[in-house]
């Protein structure tokens, strides 16, 4: 991610995958606004997905990452800054975006608000648990189609109650439940996520 | 006895001592396997009751639940070993964990199958998004996550080792899979068919289905056993032991 270009990449696939749905599935306002939610949330865990091969392929290529594994600081803590430098470029901007789309697609203000707050509490949770992936397929053959199915199944909890959040909300019946959870999948995930990328990184560079 | 001391036990983690014990213990696992089966199978086909509501379709569970069983069970077992060849570093232990996901995955192929076909005549479709159904297709899919990133990569060590910690962040991620699963089931209305049946099984029935999950047990230690037997020879290939062996077969 050291160019201007890559994040704009991420965030014009963001853009282009929700434009499709309208193409696919018809212009019904109606529709739309049913589906919304869980498009949103499917478009973003594949934008941020498909950035995650770069997270460490950058330093791994040049050696910066090795320097890294011999520092004085432990791993986990250079990873986890890595990790939320990653999400400041690749998450941050899609779910800035996202009001955008979300009106795009008929929501009404409520459910964008939860939308962008969902996202918020959501796309650090995928950037954290991506991050083992990418160690473990760093410098793999076919690394980045091999990524997205170690990682997509693992997504799920975070898609279920990310859109989940948005839907109870249209429906009336209140996100608190729904964001609760995603909240403590963050901490989960800020306690072990940086702890197994280590462990991957160093499994690769062994 | 030899048999009580712990150095007896520790030795067999080695591969040049469990390679002639594995292939001494795989015929009589595939004789029980192969006993137990046609057992199980008679008992589900011949004495087992007709249920009163789901006529003779309802027999797909001898197969379905002992295999759904494996499949949970086997992941279970595969990421202990994982575990215990990423701490400890034993080199077994990480050819067993290997070994043991394609007949995981195979179980939960079979259970997907299986329950496809019991779904058509009791429900009316092929495929429902029930809870139940939807975390075995996630299982699956960390079994084939598991399996192709050990193919992906070349050198042996870093392949078991890096499987092995992807097997330890799976086995964290499906119980919350599995309820998260679950409540999206509960919240979308769609679908809500309850697969809880009542326990009051006739006993006959549960005996088939003990007999088949023991059946299975069988062939999956027999499974296991003949792959890690190849595993071992393909790792092991550059060893005295192997030279030795293999020179001395030819």
């Amino acid at each position: 991610m050291r160019r201007r270009a890559e994040v704009l990449t991420v965030l014009f696939f963001f853009v282009i995958v929700v434009s499709l749905f309208p193409l696919g599935v018809g212009p019904e306002i109606q529709t739309l606004r049913l589906i919304a939610p869980g498009v949103l949330w499917v478009a973003a865990l594949l934008a941020s997905m498909l950035s995650l091969d770069r997270l460490f392929s950058a330093d791994y290529t040049d050696g910066t990452l090795e320097q890294m594994l011999l520092a004085a600081q432990p791993l986990s803590v250079l990873v986890l800054s890595k990790i939320l430098s990653h999400w400041l470029v690749s998450g941050l901007p899609l779910v800035l975006i996202s009001p955008v789309l979300g009106m795009q697609l008929g929501m009404d203000l409520d459910g964008i608000g939860v939308l962008v707050l969902s996202l918020a509490l959501g796309t650090p949770v995928l950037s954290l648990i991506g991050a083992v992936g990418a160690g473990l397929t760093l410098g793999v053959r076919g690394g980045g189609v091999l990524l997205s199915l170690l990682v997509l199944p693992l997504y799920i909890p975070v898609l279920i109650f990310g859109a989940g959040a948005v839907e109870a909300t249209v429906s009336g019946l209140g996100a608190q439940g729904h964001l609760s959870l995603l909240a403590a999948f963050l901490i989960l995930a800020l306690m072990l996520a940086p702890w197994g990328a280590a462990t991957a990184l160093k499994i690769s560079l062994d | 006895m030899r048999l009580f001391t712990k150095a007896f036990w520790l030795q067999l983690s080695s591969p040049k001592v469990f390679y002639p014990l594995a292939g001494k213990l795989i015929p009589w696992f595939a004789a029980i396997s192969i006993i137990l089966t046609l057992a199980g199978l008679y008992v589900g086909f011949f004495v087992a009751p007709t249920d009163f509501q789901q006529g003779d379709s309802y027999r797909i569970i001898f197969i379905h639940v002992p295999a759904a069983w494996m499949s949970m069970f086997i992941y279970v077992l595969m990421a202990t070993y994982a575990a215990i060849g990423l701490i400890w570093k034993t080199r077994l232990s990480s050819m067993m964990a290997s070994a043991l996901a394609p007949t995981g995955a195979m179980f939960t192929f079979i259970a997907l199958w299986t329950g496809a076909f019991w779904g058509r005549p009791t429900w009316g479709a092929y495929w429902v998004w029930d809870a139940r159904l939807t975390s075995e297709l996630i299982l699956l899919f960390l079994y084939f996550g598991y399996i192709s990133l050990q193919a992906a990569i070349d050198d042996p060590q870093r392949a078991s080792r890096a499987s092995a910690l992807l097997a330890l962040v799976g086995v964290i991620n499906v119980p919350i899979i599995y309820f998260s699963v679950k409540w999206w089931n509960t919240l979308h209305q769609g679908s809500t068919i309850n697969l809880n049946k009542e326990s009051s099984m006739e006993m006959t029935m549960l005996w088939a289905m003990l007999i088949m999950t023991f059946a299975f047990w069988a062939y999956a230690i027999v499974a296991a056993l003949l792959r890690v037997r190849v595993v071992i020879l393909e790792r092991e290939r550059h060893s005295d032991w192997v030279r030795e062996m293999l020179g001395g077969a030819k």
